[in-house]
């Protein structure tokens, strides 16, 4: 056989057998065998200077594509059997993905309380209103005198209302008649309402807040009272502000809280502070104002009335305005409209929680289903 | 106040049914708060029967076998009632009826013989309290016929409204007054009142005859009046009248006890009946109790008085009364009484309401008191009972009253304006609507100009005062659920300020750091702060304190947040968490002046008058375990001073500012001879006295952070627990949140260098980290620790720092070279402080 023929035979055999090389090993072998120092193709291509001229040239030219050849053929095999050794390696990296995340923390929950005094901020907020604050422990001027609480009131009774130790205060604290603190002089406030006439002299109408805070009542504890508990007090006073523009404003608040398709209704209510006083009450969300559910039992939110009471409110008493008078508050030129609501109640009818100390006790098994 | 419906109907009647009227006076008047049935559900099943005979039962001593006329046949009915007899016209449940209680009557047989229904005492109808025997309604000529339906001739199965009144309307507390309200709210007709007719005075001599009257406190006795009885027959109020009193919830008693609660139920006014031979010397005194004087009351309990109180007296002592609230059991009307002395009088409210709480005695006759009645309603109330004394008690009544009286108040006569009316409600109510509603109420109303002029009757003298009154009074018999809903048009701006924008930033970051929000009592047991190891000159033992706590578990302000997470950690490890992280935002209550400028969240408010204390707002956390969660991959690590610390950092990054902890100020004090090493006297007494630090923002000095001392850990039944506190208000201040001003950090890059730092252990990071800052000088932006090695490559006592140093300059790229004298001046600056760079 001529060295042509053989070089021949040999890439026909090797590029046969590199392109079935069945892994790297074995392909391995075969680059030895055909293109290795001690390969034939090699000792033919070593021997070309001992050949006859005329033979030289194409032996020479033949051994060097067969080489390039079989090179050729590795490469793609070897590129080849790369790919499938990697598909084959990542195939066995598998794992379970339906295992749990790990979170680099466990996210905590916002107090339902806070989330709901938030989303009647920003409802307010949304409606032109400031946020405004005021001390719990308060001067009686604040939470009775000037929310027109004639002397002898009910609500300024010591079995309803908690009164501060004079000599627990601070030296200097004075009382609006100039006197030190006496015994029923300064107290934990019982609603958020001081901050009406705080916020009145503090700033010239027009003026429009609300004032988020926490209040004392002096209640024994059951499933519906609380000795503390949270308010937003609503306070918008302006030349023309009328008791149809609280209507419309309290609709509004109840519908972005308890959904767009909620009514709402006034009834005549008292307090000392707004005449003509009213209670709004929110068509019932549970049973859509029907008093039953589907399966017709009596609703328990609403107790079976398709109503439910939300809060209290009216048209600012001249009177209050009164103690506010040299600060713009002239009675016959400015008047308005003032509202009170429980928070724990809106958070407990949303969520329909059913006891309101619940919101108090911090147990993560509670706190963990609000977010 | 229950209102029989079957009595507002005698005055008016709105020909509605009982729910339906109910709805009207809730949205127009007042809330009733539900309409229930006093006696059977209804009158069905119940029917007058004659009795045909009544005969001894075979098998029972005390049972006969009665066969009685239902009007439809005869049934045999089995009775246990000694008094049942042939004859007699009497009330019988027929099987199928309802009884109250909601039991359903069956056939039954009783000892062997079938009873078809049941002949029915009062008690069992929920008419009286007798129980004696069955009710005879007749006998003989003039009886109902059998099969007329019971309800035709007893009031049975009575609607009763039970209305929740506001304390401003104590003339709804009368039956009459909440007539004159249906009236106003539906037109329907109103009677004429029942005091408009007087009885008779048949008497001999006069009232002045036998007692005299004399108010030594007339500012709070305005008006006194007596009237007195002869030939009074004491015994029992007939039927009608206890039915009344019972749906209405007044228990009878006798007819002349009945007759004075009827009235005050009918007229609001209440009335004390004494009897006049038990006033000792025919003579009353009105005065003010002395201190620690005592009296014994109607119910036979004894009550001791202070001086604000007023009793009345006869000449032995005050045996007639506490005023306004309860009368004496010296005085009162018996069996025996043959005269009566009849009081009605006028109370200043908030004196009564006073006594009672302070009493803890509670009376129909105190809730109408406390409430201020008019002086008019007296003489009211006399003319009524006086008719129903003379008519159901035999008596006589002794010509005049005697009438101890200061001027009455003077009649409110008040201008309505149209236009004010439209401006306050926001929609028009023509003047003639307003007009006759105010007319129905009573008021005297005439036209004045395009307004009214309104004069106010007795009864809502204290409660319409001005112009804003009656502009309620009209908007609310308009309907205040018809108000059309409008906005106010203002053009002012909502929003919160940015103290409370970054709070809500705050929680927001630590809810997202794993901890769940907490809202504890501001109120706390003084004994939290014994627990937290304060001692006598700590200024948080001095507390906020309440004087009339409920308890002393709520009786101090608290002066710190972490007694309520020590409480929530407590509770959540009891229920089986073997974890707990929980922050609170709250404040706390400091018996300090209050800030006169500043921010709310110091404790800086609004108004002209300051705080009497200081309410700083603060944030405050408590880890107990691990904060991360456990997973499958394995459990973290439980939270320690450096976890907290970095919270800490990163709450105040979050807000753009850096938080400082620093060891507390104070002289150092060793903590054992041997080892030499010091802890500060002004650490925090719960804290670990070597685990704590004080923690600032901008240099001002918040709060601490540290891990709690075991002692207090162990108090609240925890382990190992670590916390921090701090006010919100220097955070707030130091932060530059929103007002960043942007810097090139990309032009020229920092270059980074790091070096490792020997010093003696003692000597704290922050200190090296300062000492690298300050020989670094400007070039230097940060000083980052990242590594802390102690071990055979320092020596014994020493630790390595390895500290990320980043140069940068503004206007050009730094180079190594540039850097180098740096690093030395930085390695000359830290032998000062017998440190080193490791190279």
């Amino acid at each position: 056989m001529s060295a042509k023929d053989r070089i021949e035979e040999l890439k026909a055999e090797g590029t046969a057998a590199i392109a079935t090389a069945a892994d790297s090993a074995t392909l391995e072998e075969l680059r030895v065998r055909y293109l290795g120092r001690k390969s034939e193709l090699t000792s033919i291509l070593r021997g070309i200077a001992d050949l006859p001229p005329e033979e030289k040239g194409p032996v020479g030219s033949g051994a060097n594509r067969a080489r390039k050849t079989l090179e050729e053929a590795l490469d793609v095999r070897k590129s080849q059997l790369e790919s499938g050794e990697l598909d084959r390696s990542l195939a066995a990296e598998t794992i379970d993905v339906t295992l749990p995340g790990t979170p680099p923390v466990r996210v905590g929950h916002i107090h339902p309380v806070t989330r709901t005094r938030r989303e009647i901020e920003d409802i307010f907020i949304g409606l032109g209103y400031q946020v405004a604050e005021g001390p719990e422990v308060e001067h009686d001027y604040y939470n009775f005198t000037a929310l027109n609480h004639p002397p002898g009131h009910p609500a300024r009774m010591v079995q309803d209302t908690f009164y501060v130790d004079p000599a627990s205060l601070p030296g200097d604290v004075v009382t609006r008649e100039g006197l030190p603190p006496g015994p029923r002089d300064v107290l934990l406030r019982t609603h958020t309402s001081p901050n009406q006439v705080r916020s009145m002299e503090a700033h010239e109408p027009p003026l429009f807040i609300i004032v988020p805070g926490t209040v004392y009542r002096r209640d024994t504890m059951d499933a519906t009272h609380l000795p503390m508990f949270s308010q937003v007090e609503g306070l918008a006073v302006a030349e023309d502000i009328t008791l149809a523009d609280l209507a419309g404003t309290l609709q509004e608040a109840a519908r972005a809280l308890f959904g767009e398709e909620r009514e709402t209704r006034l009834k005549p209510d008292f307090f000392p502070f707004t005449e003509p006083s009213v209670q709004v009450d929110v068509s019932c969300f549970r049973c859509n104002g029907s008093g039953a559910l589907p399966s017709g039992e009596r609703d328990g939110v609403c107790k079976g009335t398709g109503w439910i009471e939300i809060l209290g409110a009216g048209m600012v008493d001249p009177n209050v305005f009164g103690f506010v008078k040299e600060h713009g508050y002239d009675p016959e030129r400015v008047q308005g409209f003032a509202f009170g609501m429980g928070v724990e109640r809106i958070a407990f009818l949303k969520h329909g929680v059913p006891d309101l100390r619940m919101f108090y006790e911090n147990d993560a098994r509670f706190l963990g289903q609000f977010s | 106040m229950k209102v029989p419906y079957s009595w507002l109907k005698e005055f008016c009647d709105p020909g509605i049914p009982a729910a339906e009227l109910a709805e009207l006076i809730s949205m127009r008047a007042v809330e009733v708060e539900r309409v229930s049935t006093v006696g059977p559900p209804s009158a069905d099943g119940f029917v007058v029967g004659y009795v045909v005979s009544a005969e001894q039962h075979p098998n029972a001593d005390r049972l006969r076998v009665c066969v009685v006329d239902d009007g439809e046949g005869e049934r045999t009915i089995v009775c246990g009632a000694p008094n049942v007899a042939t004859g007699q016209t009497v009330a019988v449940a027929l099987p199928g009826a309802v009884m109250p209680g909601g039991q359903k009557l069956g056939k039954a047989k009783l000892r062997g013989v079938e009873s078809a229904g049941m002949i029915l005492a009062e008690d069992e109808l929920e008419l009286g309290t007798d129980h004696e025997g069955i009710m005879v309604l007749a006998e003989g000529e003039g009886a109902p016929a059998p099969g007329t339906p019971l309800a035709e001739v007893l009031p049975i199965a009575q609607e009763v409204l039970e209305l929740d009144l506001n304390p401003n309307r104590s003339d709804c507390l009368g039956i009459y007054g909440v007539a004159r309200e249906v009236h106003a709210l539906t037109g329907a007709e109103l009677k004429p009142p029942p005091w408009s007719e007087d009885a008779e005075a048949t008497g001999s001599g006069s009232a002045d005859d036998l007692a005299r009257i004399e108010v030594e406190v007339p500012d709070l006795c305005p008006r006194f009046t007596a009237r007195a009885f002869e030939n009074v027959g004491m015994g029992p109020s007939p039927l009608w009248l206890r039915a009344r009193l019972l749906a209405a919830g007044q228990r009878p008693i006798s007819n002349i006890v009945d007759i004075t609660n009827y009235v005050m139920l009918l007229v609001g006014q209440p009335l004390h009946s004494y009897d006049l031979d038990q006033v000792a010397g025919g003579m009353l005194v009105v005065r003010g109790a002395t201190d620690g004087e005592k009296i014994t009351t109607l119910d036979g309990n004894e009550r001791v008085l202070d001086s604000e109180m007023v009793v009345i007296c006869d000449e032995k002592g005050p045996s007639g009364g506490i005023a306004g609230v309860m009368g004496g059991r010296d005085s009162e009307v018996s069996n025996s009484t043959t005269r009566v002395l009849l009081e009605a009088a006028t109370w200043n409210g908030p004196n009564i309401l006073r006594t009672s709480s302070e009493l803890g005695l509670r009376s129909e006759a105190s809730t109408r008191f406390e409430k201020q009645l008019h002086p008019e309603l007296t003489i009211r109330a006399q003319r009524v009972a006086s008719k129903l004394i003379c008519e159901n008690a035999g008596a006589s009544l002794l010509p005049g009253t005697i009438d101890v009286a200061i001027e009455p108040p003077a009649t409110h006569v008040i201008a309505l304006r149209s236009e004010r009316t439209e401006a306050i409600l926001g929609v028009p109510i023509p003047v003639g609507e307003a007009e006759e509603n105010l007319t129905r109420l009573g008021f005297g109303v005439e036209r004045e100009g395009d307004g009214l002029r309104v004069e106010i009757t007795p009864e809502r003298h204290f409660d319409v005062t001005r112009e804003i009154d009656l502009i309620e009074e009209v908007g609310r018999l308009n309907g205040f659920d018809r108000l059309p809903r409008t906005l106010p048009a203002h053009g002012e701006r909502g929003g919160l300020t940015r103290g409370q924008a970054l709070r809500r930033r705050i929680e927001d970051d630590m809810r997202d750091l794993g901890f769940d929000q907490a809202i504890s009592w501001g109120l706390v047991s003084p004994a939290v702060f014994d627990a937290l190891r304060l001692d006598a000159a700590d200024s948080r033992r001095h507390a906020v304190r309440v004087s009339n706590p409920l308890s002393e578990e709520l009786s101090a302000m608290r002066t710190t947040l972490l007694g309520g997470l020590l409480d929530a950690a407590r509770r959540n490890l009891a229920h089986g968490s073997e974890r707990a992280s929980v922050f609170e935002s709250g404040r706390v209550y400091l018996p300090e002046r209050a800030p006169g400028d500043g921010t709310s969240e110091s404790g800086a408010f609004p108004g002209a008058l300051r705080a009497p204390d200081r309410e700083p707002h603060r944030v405050a956390a408590i880890v107990v375990g691990p904060l991360g969660p456990a997973t499958w991959r394995g459990k973290s690590e439980a939270a320690d001073f450096f976890t907290l610390k970095g919270i800490v950092e990163t709450v105040a990054s979050g807000l753009g500012a850096e938080a400082e902890c620093a060891p507390f100020e104070g002289a150092s004090v060793p903590r054992t001879p041997e080892e030499g090493r010091d802890v500060r006297a002004g650490a925090q007494p719960f804290l670990h006295p070597a685990r704590g630090a004080s923690v600032s923002f901008g240099g001002v000095e918040a709060g601490w952070l540290g891990e709690l001392h075991p002692s207090v850990s162990a108090a609240w039944d925890l382990p190992a627990a670590v916390a921090f506190e701090f006010d919100v208000a220097p955070l707030i201040a130091a932060a530059p949140a929103g007002d960043e001003v942007y810097e090139d950090l990309m032009t020229h890059p920092a270059l980074l260098q790091d070096i490792a730092v020997v010093v003696a252990d003692e000597v704290p990071a922050e200190r090296v980290v300062g000492v690298v800052r300050e020989a670094a000088g400007e070039l230097l932006r940060s000083a980052e620790i990242f590594d802390l090695y102690r071990g055979e490559q320092v020596p014994s006592g020493h630790k390595s720092l390895a500290v990320r140093l980043e140069f940068r300059a503004r206007d050009r790229t730094l180079t190594d070279d540039e850097v180098a004298p740096v690093r030395a001046q930085v390695a000359e600056a830290l032998g000062g402080i017998g440190g080193s760079l490791r190279e």
